[in-house]
């Protein structure tokens, strides 16, 4: 008896199972068919019911509509999605996503839709993948939703909270519902409580739903909260906007730093002007490229360590040929400064041609290995890997710099002739020998900075052109003779340069970068960290 | 009596040398007009052009020297001052288009009208005026130089600082020039020109007066240069350039001597870059490139500085040798560029006038060798 009844109460619930699945379908059916009649005006009465069934299904389907891909066929009147394939385009059936054959375009009718469709469209899907069981896909609902928020989404939204458990989507998905709380009817007090939450979201998002959420209030309250929340919203974009520009100045200054170090050895500390430096920096790029090549063809799984291989090759490339432009050319021109800047501006012209002749004047690939490409996320700062490589591999160099010439009995021997040459030859340094060494040092550092700026810069001939004067200025600014001069002017110089380009643009920014370090010379000729007593003249 | 007072002034050499100046600037033109196309001594309008350039070239490198040479002051910047005149003459040649540009406005040029300018920019009057804009072609160079020289050579900014100041101003004004909203052409500058006081830019005529106003120019410079250089001032001129602080210590003002010839050296890069407009038809902001300049002081070096007649030879010699070779072996002019920079520097401080000295010296040593050993050096100075 009692197996009886449990039986039978199975079967009526089986049975009431398969009718409701049925009406489910059957309403399915209807709503889909209704997207398919009548104006633009009940198409968004259609879609919003087919949003606010919570069908799973409904997704594709809106999204086929969307994309104008949802189709009457005008023989049986079947709503299909047709994606093309050749000439012909593939048809399912809409509703129960069976394949439906295939049929030329003459022999359906569109679904037609309008932009402001569209719109509805894109808010009405993101409602209904909240239950995606993709996380990102949830997340992307969550911030269509907050861009677009539709009203009919709090129910399915409401459901949503209390049904995940990943805690950013959650996240999201509050704010989303902050944002369709402020577009709904909801009370004043529950509005100011969703711009609280909307507030602290705090990105550009965030700032148009207040003000849009201002705009709309009714209730003076509600109205003086989102203007409020606006205000702070955009301060903290403000905060972001400076943080940002920091940080691309930041970046800027290491690329300034690394091209204007080695020139702070041989012109700070050895007092040769070298208008070859640029030149230096290109041979170090154009021997990455050199290498890439090599690994390109030989050797394809070390091409993220191309990089790696290339940065001492690079040192000893420019290193070598500094040494022998030493040996060659500069030693017989101590003493004559400006001899010696006239003859490396022809050297760096000969060197421009000979790179030229052998690689063509065309800009040459760098690829970048796949640890320097993409980028994440610090707040509100997008920043990509390569730029931080880069700033880190600046800061490096400066630091083994810095303890070569503290800690090493070269850098020893360099300071003391650069200090005083007489007496360091006289107590047994072979000061010709120290100079070639630093010279060459000076240009492997310029050629290092080549293998670092073939990564965010042409690689061409001319590459190393561009950087020579700033790096004269970078020096000259920090202060002639001083490393951590150098190091305070690049990055100084980088972030002022980044800070002036939103207001006078990338050109008048650099001129004013120039006239402001032309007048900065006037009042301190000597830089801002200069060396004091008698052994700077 | 100021021009007896200037000739005397001069040493026979360079007076024989201005008078072949004005010579080629006489008979060349002359033999370009008067003699027919068949005679075997008629000069081609091409050749005039050339000669008006060089002529040109030489003028800027002669102001390049003054500083350079007499006063060591290294200008990597003097490109600037010769563009600025070139643009000035630029801005009166294209107010001479008037409506016969291709969109036929009658005040706007060109490329105004494209950018679409209403008006006329403040900076662009009275530029239909030659007179203002031989004003102009004087003046806006000294200006800028006296305000970089004033503020340089107070703070005593000298070597090779100097020289990159200069250089980093002729590259901000490059940067400058490029920018469309300039009102000065941007990046395609000024050309199209169609006549210059009445006359036809493209015609031979033109072209011979052209040759002619550029020997004049350049003889003019050398006289100047010769006054200056040999008068007190010109002695006091090399002493602050052999020893800048005893000069300072005695009681000169040192700032005052350096500024009056960087002025004057500018202007005079400003009419000749005024006279190299209409000869080549075209001015634009790659005239401000720093290697323009640099090539200047190379003119310089070659010909020998602290001299009056080498800067001139030396701007021929390498112009000759650039319109050569970019002709018959385009990509090796740059590497005979850069060798001529480290062979000159190397091998001829004195440029191609000291060469006879050197090679004086250079006998002298070896015979004094043979009866003294251990001879020291001669010295270069820098």
């Amino acid at each position: 008896m009692f197996l009886f009844r449990s039986l039978a109460v199975l079967f009526s619930a089986l049975a009431s199972l398969t009718i409701a699945v049925a009406a489910l379908a059957a309403d399915l059916q209807s709503l889909v068919t209704n997207l398919t009649a009548g104006s633009f005006g009940d198409r968004e009465t259609a879609i919003g019911a087919l949003a606010s069934s919570g069908d799973a299904r409904a997704a594709p389907i809106l999204e086929a509509l969307g994309a104008g891909q949802l189709y009457v066929r005008t023989s049986d009147k079947l709503v299909v999605i047709g994606k093309p394939s050749g000439n012909q385009l593939t048809l399912t059936e809409a509703v129960s996503g069976a394949a439906a054959g295939a049929a030329t375009e003459s022999e359906l009718e569109r679904v037609r839709v309008n932009n402001r469709l569209r719109g509805i469209i894109e808010a009405a899907v993101g409602s209904l993948t909240l239950m995606s069981p993709d996380a990102r896909v949830r997340r992307g609902a969550a911030d269509s939703l907050f861009k677009r928020p539709e009203p009919a989404a709090l129910g399915p939204l409401d459901a949503a909270i209390a049904g995940e458990k990943d805690a950013r989507v959650k996240q999201a998905f509050t704010e989303a519902r902050a944002a369709v709380v402020l577009a709904s009817d909801a009370t004043a007090q529950q509005k100011i409580d969703a711009i609280g939450i909307v507030r602290d979201r705090g990105d550009r998002e965030a700032l148009s739903v207040l003000q849009g959420a201002a705009n709309n209030a009714k209730e003076p309250e509600v109205k003086a909260a989102a203007l409020a929340a606006a205000e702070t919203v955009r301060q903290t974009l403000a905060a972001w906007e400076a943080a940002q520009n920091v940080w691309y100045g930041i970046s800027l200054g290491s690329v300034l730093l690394l091209a204007a170090i080695g020139l702070a050895i041989t012109f700070g500390t050895m007092g040769v002007i070298n208008m070859a430096h640029g030149e230096m920096v290109m041979l170090g790029a154009y021997t990455t490229f050199v290498v890439q090549e090599i690994i390109r063809t030989s050797a394809p799984h070390l091409f993220d360590a191309s990089l790696l291989i290339a940065l001492p090759l690079a040192f000893l490339v420019a290193g070598g040929v500094g040494i022998l432009i030493e040996r060659g050319i500069i030693r017989f021109l101590y003493g004559r400064p400006l001899d010696t800047l006239l003859a490396t501006w022809g050297l760096s012209l000969v060197l421009q041609q000979a790179v030229r002749s052998i690689f063509g004047s065309s800009n040459r690939e760098v690829g970048a290995p796949s640890w320097m490409s993409g980028a994440f996320q610090v707040g509100q700062i997008n920043v990509t890997y390569g730029r931080l490589w880069i700033v880190i591999f600046a800061l490096i160099v400066f630091a083994s710099l810095i303890l070569l010439l503290r800690k090493t009995s070269l850098g020893l021997y360099m300071r003391a002739v650069t200090q005083n040459r007489p007496m360091a030859s006289a107590v047994g340094i072979r000061t010709p020998r120290v100079d070639a060494l630093t010279f060459g040092l000076g240009s492997g550092i310029a050629g290092l900075a080549g293998v670092a700026l073939s990564q965010i810069d042409n690689v061409s001939p001319n590459l190393g052109q561009g950087y020579i004067i700033d790096s004269f200025m970078v020096v000259v600014f920090g202060g002639v003779g001083n490393l951590f001069g150098t190091l305070i002017g690049a990055l100084t110089l980088g972030v002022v340069n980044k800070f002036l380009e939103p207001y006078a643009g990338a050109v008048l920014g650099k001129i004013l970068v120039l006239v402001f370090i032309i007048l900065f010379i006037q009042r301190r000729p000597r830089g801002l960290f200069a060396l004091k007593g008698r052994s700077v003249e | 009596m100021i021009t007896r007072f200037l000739w005397q002034g001069m040493g026979p050499g360079l007076r024989l040398f201005t008078l072949l100046v004005l010579a080629v600037g006489i008979l060349l033109p002359l033999a370009n007009q008067l003699l027919p196309p068949t005679s075997p001594f008629h000069v081609p309008a091409w050749v005039l052009q050339l000669i008006g350039k060089y002529l040109c070239y030489a003028l800027l490198a002669l102001a390049v020297d003054l500083v350079w040479g007499f006063c060591g002051i290294l200008s990597l910047g003097h490109g600037a001052f010769f563009a600025l005149g070139g643009y000035c003459m630029g801005m009166y040649l294209m107010r001479q288009i008037g409506s016969r540009g291709v969109y036929g406005n009658p005040l706007l040029p060109d490329f105004m009208v494209f950018l679409n300018y209403k008006q006329l920019p403040w900076f662009w009057h009275g530029f239909d005026q030659f007179w203002f804009a031989a004003i102009m072609i004087l003046l806006v160079p000294s200006v800028l130089a006296f305000a970089l020289g004033w503020f340089a050579f107070r703070s005593r900014v000298t070597g090779v600082y100097l020289s990159i100041i200069t250089q980093a101003m002729t590259f901000a004004l490059m940067l400058a020039f490029f920018r469309n909203d300039m009102g000065l052409g941007g990046n395609n500058g000024m050309t199209d020109f169609k006549e210059i006081l009445g006359f036809p830019v493209q015609a031979d005529g033109t072209r011979a007066a052209l040759c002619f106003a550029s020997a004049v120019a350049l003889a003019l410079g050398l006289v100047i240069s010769a006054a200056i250089v040999g008068s007190r001032f010109g002695k006091a001129l090399t002493a602050v350039r052999d020893a800048e602080s005893r000069m300072r210590f005695l009681g000169y003002r040192v700032e005052g001597f350096k500024l009056f010839v960087f002025v004057l050296s500018a202007a005079m890069s400003g009419v000749a870059g005024a006279l190299y407009v209409p000869q080549v038809g075209i001015i634009n902001p790659s005239e401000f490139a720093p290697g323009n300049s640099i090539e200047a002081v190379l003119w310089v070096a070659v010909g020998g500085r602290g001299t009056l007649i080498g800067p001139v030879i030396g701007a021929f010699l390498v112009n000759f040798g650039k319109t050569w070779l970019t002709g018959a072996l385009p990509e090796f002019w740059l590497f005979a560029l850069g060798a001529l920079f480290i062979v000159v520097t190397l091998l001829l401080p004195k440029g191609i006038m000291g060469l006879w000295g050197q090679i004086r010296d250079r006998s002298q040593a070896r015979k004094a060798q043979g009866s003294k050993s251990g001879a020291e050096k001669a010295r270069v100075p820098a």
